[in-house]
């Protein structure tokens, strides 16, 4: 239940992407992460969802370096966790600097001999090359979402972590970046560490799903049905319950 | 008499001319049109002052319509008179070095001032007590103070504009590098910024719209300042000329010199606002999309 372990997902890469022992985050007397081990195999594309104040950000934050305050071990790669060292973080709210023209955003911080260079092809891929001179204020936000993907893929990441990337889109844009997120997955084989808390994105996207409760990875559920998934499938209907289940929802209603 | 109100018309359309092509992309359009229908009601002021006088409404001495003002400022200007410490341009060249002077000093201190105390927990622990008195401190109190310890030269003046300059500037340098979204600075962590390229990537831009509210404010209060300085044994300079008038009940003449500050003072806020328009483009995003 508590300590999650998997074989390798990724051909090519041995190292676990992620390794989490002993976690722990309190926040003055409240416990929020409590002795939480986590592991994400290189490649491997891992969904974390649990009820609203569980410390999925918490987690998520500690594990791109973000936090100084947890106790406890993380490794990326092999490394002890450090900001913009083999992680990069797309945030739920995009955070594009406003004063940098798009190329310029996704090229900050680039430790690369040709910033301008990178920068284009991960415009290119998501996309987004013909506003690479616009400010991010005139983007839609399906656009600047995509921006921040393009700007954390530029950094060639041993671990993508998305923060709930897509809660503020519509359904249609939400669809069509979750697409986009899966094709830049199979393109450059990150593992991925998805925070939402929408139980059919993580079913549509992820190899794993875990269920963050009380402090620690409480479930998880391995997925195996090949992409692109059909959520109406007998099987993903019963994952889908398993999972609420898990989360504490009734559902009886459904099924 | 009548000829004046079409000339000045005329003038203020030489300068929306002068202006239109200094601004590329849509915004242009609108803001000719803009500049337009603002540039009405201050015609219409013009006009109702001169027809004060010719319906002799009010005492040409008590104020003087605008075309008498007009040919004072030319008398002014063409011939150098001993009472006012010379022409009138000589006087603009005093006032305008200054405060260029007295302002280079004051925003100079107040952009290093802000800086440090915006940086450093000891800078803003040493320098912001500090600066929070000087901003209660009443400016034109320090004059007679002034006088004692600098004399009646060129330094007590050039020292009040400073710190007539010093304080808005700092005081909004300072909260715009303190308000720098956190979650801007977090993201420069996760990009693995060091603190050079946070500063001059983020915190540094992210402090200039404040930083430029505060540079229009502090330019409105050293003319201010100037004016007071000036005003108090000088013996050439705007200032002068407004006391000289005053000494010699020439309201035409203080007149002259009032519009003058008047024009600087929009002057320099003008520059400002074009550097703003620049510098923040960011921020209207309407040009952005050509």
């Amino acid at each position: 239940m508590s300590a999650v372990s998997t074989p390798a997902a990724a051909p090519g890469r041995t190292e676990a992407a992620v390794t989490v022992r002993g976690l722990r985050r309190a926040f003055g007397d409240r416990v929020v992460l409590d002795d939480l081990e986590l592991q994400v195999e290189a490649g491997e594309f891992v969904a974390l969802i649990g009820r609203s104040g569980t410390g999925k950000s918490t987690l998520l934050r500690a594990v791109a370096g973000l936090d100084t305050g947890v106790e406890g071990e993380i490794r990326v790669a092999g490394e002890p966790a450090r900001p913009g060292c083999g992680v990069a973080v797309a945030f739920q709210d995009a955070r594009l600097v406003p004063w940098k023209r798009v190329a310029s955003n996704v090229a900050l911080g680039l430790r690369v001999d040709d910033t301008k260079t990178a920068a284009r092809r991960a415009l290119d891929e998501v996309g987004l090359s013909e506003r690479s001179n616009a400010w991010p204020l005139t983007l839609s936000g399906g656009e600047a979402q995509r921006v921040s993907l393009a700007r954390a893929l530029a950094r060639e990441p041993r671990l993508l972590v998305l923060d709930e990337p897509f809660g503020a889109l519509d359904a249609l844009t939400r669809l069509t970046m979750q697409d986009l997120v899966l094709g830049l997955w199979e393109r450059h084989a990150p593992a991925v560490l998805l925070v939402t808390h929408d139980v059919d994105e993580a079913l549509a996207l992820a190899d794993r799903v875990l269920v963050l409760s009380g402090g620690r990875i409480a479930h998880q559920t391995r997925i195996a049905a090949p992409r692109p998934r059909d959520r109406d499938s007998a099987d993903m209907i019963e994952l889908h319950d398993g999972l609420l289940r898990e989360l504490g929802v009734d559902t009886k209603g459904h099924a | 008499m009548s000829t004046i109100n079409p000339r000045s018309q005329a003038l203020a359309g030489a300068r929306i001319r002068e202006r239109a092509p200094a601004e590329p992309g849509p915004g242009r359009q609108g803001a000719r049109s803009g500049w337009w229908r603002r540039a009405a009601s201050p015609i219409a002021l013009l006009v109702i002052w001169q027809l004060t006088n010719v319906f002799h409404l009010v005492s040409a001495t008590k104020l003087p319509p605008p075309t008498r003002v007009v040919s004072e400022a030319w008398t002014l200007i063409s011939t150098s008179s001993p009472a006012y410490g010379g022409t009138l341009q000589h006087a603009l060249l005093v006032s305008l070095e200054r405060m260029a002077i007295g302002f280079a000093l004051g925003g100079a201190a107040a952009l290093v001032l802000a800086l440090v105390a915006g940086l450093t927990r000891l800078g803003e622990e040493g320098i912001d007590p500090l600066m929070q008195m000087v901003r209660t401190l009443p400016l034109f109190g320090l004059v007679p103070v002034f006088i004692v310890w600098f004399g009646i030269g060129q330094l007590p003046k050039i020292l009040l504009i400073a710190i007539a300059a010093v304080v808005p500037l700092y005081l909004n340098a300072f909260s715009g590098i303190r308000g720098v979204d956190g979650r801007l600075r977090e993201l420069a962590q996760s990009l693995g910024l060091n603190r050079r390229e946070t500063i001059t990537q983020i915190v540094l831009p992210g402090a200039l719209p404040a930083t430029l509210v505060g540079l229009r404010q502090s330019l409105g209060v050293a003319w201010l300042a100037l004016v007071v300085a000036e005003q108090i044994n000088a013996n050439s300079g705007l200032g002068f000329i407004i006391n000289q008038g005053e000494q010699f009940n020439q309201n035409n003449v203080i007149f002259v010199a009032l519009i003058v500050y008047t024009i600087l003072g929009l002057l320099t806020d003008w520059i400002v606002r074009i550097f703003e328009r620049r510098a923040l483009a960011w921020r209207t995003p309407v040009g952005a999309r050509a």
